[in-house]
């Protein structure tokens, strides 16, 4: 540590302008200098908080609303994490300078692709949150910064000339809101392949010829953001090559697998009350605890007797979170299906197999986990004959609305429902649906998984199915980890000893050798 | 003709006799080895096998044209399905490393089924198809064949009769071969309109501003509506229909309809109607008002399978496969007479083998005592043998594809030489 403080009055804004040119990185090279482990660890994990937020607000706001905005700035400069443009580092300031801001900025995102570099769903997610990140800061930079950005990084993108610019000009504004006639003369249009825009392109919120979209200045944030993305897969492919080096380090092992696990929080799919419920209290358990989502997937099932593919995987796996045994879900399906159109015979041979898959008795033996709200509400969003999917997402209002009396919800907890749905919090509003039908006034929880409404709900209610272990407050869990110490403080990460800890200093980029 | 009726239990009899003289083996390897341009790419592809009483087994593959061939004449498929090509041959899977097994890559593939459109057809239901509904598939092939082609450059689509009540397309492009998963959903959802299940009325929603590929879907569907929707599906008639459409509407403007239409009644006129005041709408109200617009596309607009189109190790039916229902073989769709296309003109597999019993022609017996080299009159004859039947037309057609495809090829190797020479 005192090697830290000692650094820290040599560096002036040269020294910014040398290694951090620019307060957004693309994070190109990654760090060479040794760093202690505490600092290490304070690093990581607060940029594992940072990221965090960044994902539970992607959950409760549009991505681009105000209030996602302010909720990350005030993240940001809580974390000591470089924020805003002009911070400069000659105003006097308390805490950190902008220079250490950009460092640890940088340190962190190499030690977290350590952490998340090791499996398929780990590398998602972070790409995903870094992603979010990354355009959160991206479109807060004002078009000065973004050419300077551009020009340190060498990004150049294809534009069309002012010709094919003529040419297309209907077509252009009519594919998006960014361009109107007035403003295609001056505006940059950039073409490249669909393939590098493909948020754009799902949309239709860019015009598209040939294969090639044509990119207003304005959605600029989009090649850029699939740039990042492309850059970092591979990259974390990389690093996950070189991971049996970390892997073999006992002093990083630990720390990183303990960071790599904060992410997951309870996945519902390992379960205390496997086979505490019966068959039997499946229909009254549907009624009193099942969230809207599955309600309607069990009633629809009870109807016609069938599921289409979305359905069945939806609520098989929700089935396996509560804690069916595969014995039963075989049985469960068998029984309703054959009511239908479909023999026993047939059952076996087309269906048994996917419900034993749910249960990773067949094919890849992935065991599946139960969907979360996230992944209910923002993939495979039902069609023609599907039943699955969030009925506050993907239902009518009006139907939704008549569902809800039938549910004998009151007018005025339907008119609060309705007025979530609109504001597009689809989880807070099967929230309000919890405390409506449990008759209380603060749920005390934040919804994100399906299993874990049916499980708060058991614990109201006493059932079977609350025999769950909880693990909201794991202690592996950033967010309830005591403030970072100080500098100054005595350090101690890990059960290391204190001498140990001030000795180590690691080579951070040994680890990214390919990258 | 008697000799089309087919009846599913003839079908293990037939089968023999159809894999043996009739499917176009040396096609479809052709088609399937790409020019031989990637290593390995026919023998690391997945072929499904579904057997007599549903057997179904997966993960079979082939190093050579003349093994499929064997395999084949040997299992007697009912049916057949292409899935992708993996990093090693699928009939090894269990023996390498879990996880080093994976789906590289896969035509983009478009699945289009007549059932998916049961709330908008009042002619049929479930299965069932009819020339009047059957219009609903020539559109949807108007619409993604041009959007394919024009806006994702896509030049090889090839589209498929499934055999019983949809089709298939087979976009066999390099770059869609190549395509990610996620780009592939994009694609797939570019190219969706209408969305929601069964809890959602008002299935297509359009706001400003109309995106070209929305207009240009429009300008197809408007060739179709009168005819289909307003004669054939009579949307607008009965008093049920006439609400299924309001339903689609804004208040006040179903208000006012319903009285014209207590005095009107006729569809078309009805129509005009509904279109103009969706106009008047626009020209008062500030934000866009497109449900005449809507109404056409919930109608009309091809009802995508979203999850068949995103997965690279998704199977899809493989042409020249036989329907086990309908006994027709799934064919190739000549484009260009795409709106005289019946699907109850497809030939059946008892068709095709009645007529390879009738007499041959005077040419073709000459060839044959004229040639008494035996492996090559073999050859030969199968090659003849598909001709004689009303197979051939769909065979040439799917030589055509190849060809294109060939081409394509050629002129790619063409520009890589001519880029090297500047060097
Ligand atoms: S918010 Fe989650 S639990 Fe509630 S209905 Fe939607 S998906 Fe189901
Ligand atoms: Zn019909």
């Amino acid at each position: 540590m005192q090697f830290y403080s000692r650094r820290k009055k040599l560096i002036g804004n040269a020294q910014t302008e040398q290694l951090y040119g620019h307060c957004l990185q693309f994070y190109g090279q990654p760090p060479i200098e040794n760093i202690s482990l505490s600092e290490f660890e304070t690093f990581a994990v607060d940029r594992l908080k940072l990221l965090k937020t960044v994902e539970n607000l992607g959950v409760s706001y549009v991505k681009t609303s105000d209030q996602y905005t302010k909720k990350l700035d005030a993240e940001f400069s809580n974390l000591n994490f470089p924020y805003k443009i002009e911070a400069d580092d000659r105003k006097p300031q308390t805490g950190p300078s902008e220079y250490e801001k950009r460092r640890k900025d940088h340190i962190s995102h190499f030690i977290l692709r350590l952490a998340y570099c090791q499996t398929e769903d780990l590398r998602r997610w972070f790409i995903q949150q870094e992603i979010d990140l990354f355009r959160y800061r991206f479109n807060d930079l004002g078009s000065k910064n973004i050419r300077e950005f551009l020009q340190y990084n060498n990004l150049h993108y294809h534009t069309i000339s002012i010709d094919e610019k003529r040419n297309l000009m209907d077509k252009l504004i009519n594919s998006s809101f960014a361009v109107s006639g007035s403003t295609v003369d001056c505006q940059d249009f950039y073409k490249v392949p669909f393939q590098d825009a493909l948020d754009l392109v799902r949309t239709r919120k860019v015009y598209l010829k040939g294969g090639y979209v044509y990119i207003p200045h304005q959605d600029i944030v989009t090649i850029v953001l699939n740039d990042f993305r492309t850059r970092l897969s591979k990259a974390l492919a990389l690093t996950a090559r070189s991971l049996p080096a970390v892997q073999s380090d006992e002093r990083l092992q630990p720390l990183l697998n303990h960071l790599s696990h904060a992410y997951v929080g309870q996945d519902y799919s390992i379960q205390k009350s496997i086979g505490k419920i019966s068959l039997e209290q499946i229909d009254p358990l549907s009624a009193k605890s099942y969230p809207l989502c599955m309600r309607q997937l069990h009633r629809g099932l009870r109807d016609s007797h069938h599921l289409r593919h979305g359905g069945r995987m939806q609520y098989g796996l929700f089935l396996k979170g509560i804690g069916l045994t595969l014995d039963q879900a075989l049985q469960f399906w068998r029984s309703e299906f054959v009511k239908g159109k479909v023999d026993a015979d047939k059952f076996d041979k087309a269906y048994a197999y996917s419900i034993r898959h749910m249960f990773g008795k067949e094919g890849k033996r992935t065991d599946y986990t139960p969907y979360s709200c996230m992944k209910v509400i923002l993939s495979n969003p039902p069609s023609q004959g599907d039943q699955h999917g969030c009925p506050f997402r993907h239902s009518d209002p009006e139907l939704l609305k008549q569902k809800l009396q039938s549910y004998k919800v009151s007018p005025s907890g339907i008119s609060q429902i309705l007025e979530l749905v609109k504001g597009m919090h689809y989880q807070l509003a099967c929230q309000k649906y919890f405390e409506l039908m449990h008759s209380i006034e603060d749920s005390g929880f934040s919804l994100n998984h399906p299993n874990q409404y049916f499980m708060e709900s058991q614990k109201l209610l006493g059932g079977p199915g609350a025999g769950v272990k909880v693990e909201v407050k794991r202690e592996d869990n950033p967010a309830t980890k005591p403030p970072n110490p100080s500098p100054h403080q005595t350090p101690g990460p890990g059960n290391l000893p204190q001498e140990v800890a001030a000795e180590i200093t690691e080579d951070l980029d040994s680890f990214f050798q390919d990258a | 003709m008697a000799a089309a009726d087919y009846h599913q239990a003839s079908l293990p009899d037939l089968l023999p006799l159809y894999y043996r003289r009739l499917f176009p083996f040396s096609q479809y390897h052709r088609w399937l080895n790409y020019g031989g341009v990637t290593k390995n790419y026919f023998q690391n592809r997945e072929f499904s096998f579904t057997l007599k009483d549903d057997i179904y087994v997966r993960y079979q593959s082939f190093s050579t044209q003349n093994e499929l061939e064997k395999e084949m004449q040997k299992m007697n498929p009912y049916k057949i399905d292409i899935g992708a090509v993996y990093s090693h041959r699928p009939n090894q899977h269990n023996t390498v490393k879990s996880g080093s097994f994976q789906a590289l890559e896969k035509e983009l593939v478009f699945d289009i089924d007549m059932t998916d459109y049961d709330d908008v057809r009042s002619c049929c239901s479930g299965a069932d198809i009819c020339p009047k509904c059957w219009t609903l598939m020539t559109i949807a092939i108007r619409i993604l064949d041009r959007a394919l082609r024009d806006d994702f450059g896509f030049q090889h689509c090839l589209w498929v009769y499934s055999g019983r009540r949809g089709v298939h397309c087979w976009v066999c492009d390099e770059a869609a071969r190549k395509l990610s998963v996620a780009a592939r959903s994009a694609v797939a959802e570019y190219l969706s309109l209408v969305k929601g299940g069964e809890e959602t009325v008002r299935k297509v929603v359009l706001s400003d501003p109309i995106h070209p590929f929305v207009m240009e879907s429009l300008t197809v569907v408007e060739r179709y509506f009168s005819q289909y929707a307003l004669l054939g599906q009579d949307i607008l008639g009965s008093k049920e229909a006439v609400d299924k459409v309001l339903a689609l509407l804004p208040e006040d403007v179903r208000k006012k309809l319903l009285q014209y239409f207590q005095t009107e009644k006729n569809p078309e006129t009805r129509w005009d109607i509904l279109k103009s005041m969706a106009q008047d709408k626009r020209t008062t109200a500030k934000k866009g008002h497109y449900f005449e617009m809507e109404i056409m596309l919930q109608y009309c607009y091809p009802r995508l399978d979203v999850n068949v189109s995103k997965g690279v190790n998704h199977l899809l039916k493989s042409p020249f496969s036989v329907h086990p229902k309908t006994g027709r073989i799934s064919v190739p769709i000549d484009l260009r007479e795409l709106d005289c296309f019946d699907p109850f003109d497809v030939p059946t597999i008892s068709l095709i083998c009645e007529e390879l019993d009738q007499p041959k022609t005077e040419e073709e017996q000459e060839d044959t005592m004229e040639n008494e080299n035996k492996k090559e009159a073999g050859e030969r004859r199968k090659m003849r043998d598909y001709k004689r039947t009303s197979l051939a037309k769909y065979v040439k057609l799917f030589d055509q594809f190849l060809e294109g495809m060939a081409h394509s090829r050629k002129g790619e190797l063409l520009k890589n030489s001519d880029l090297q020479k500047d060097f």
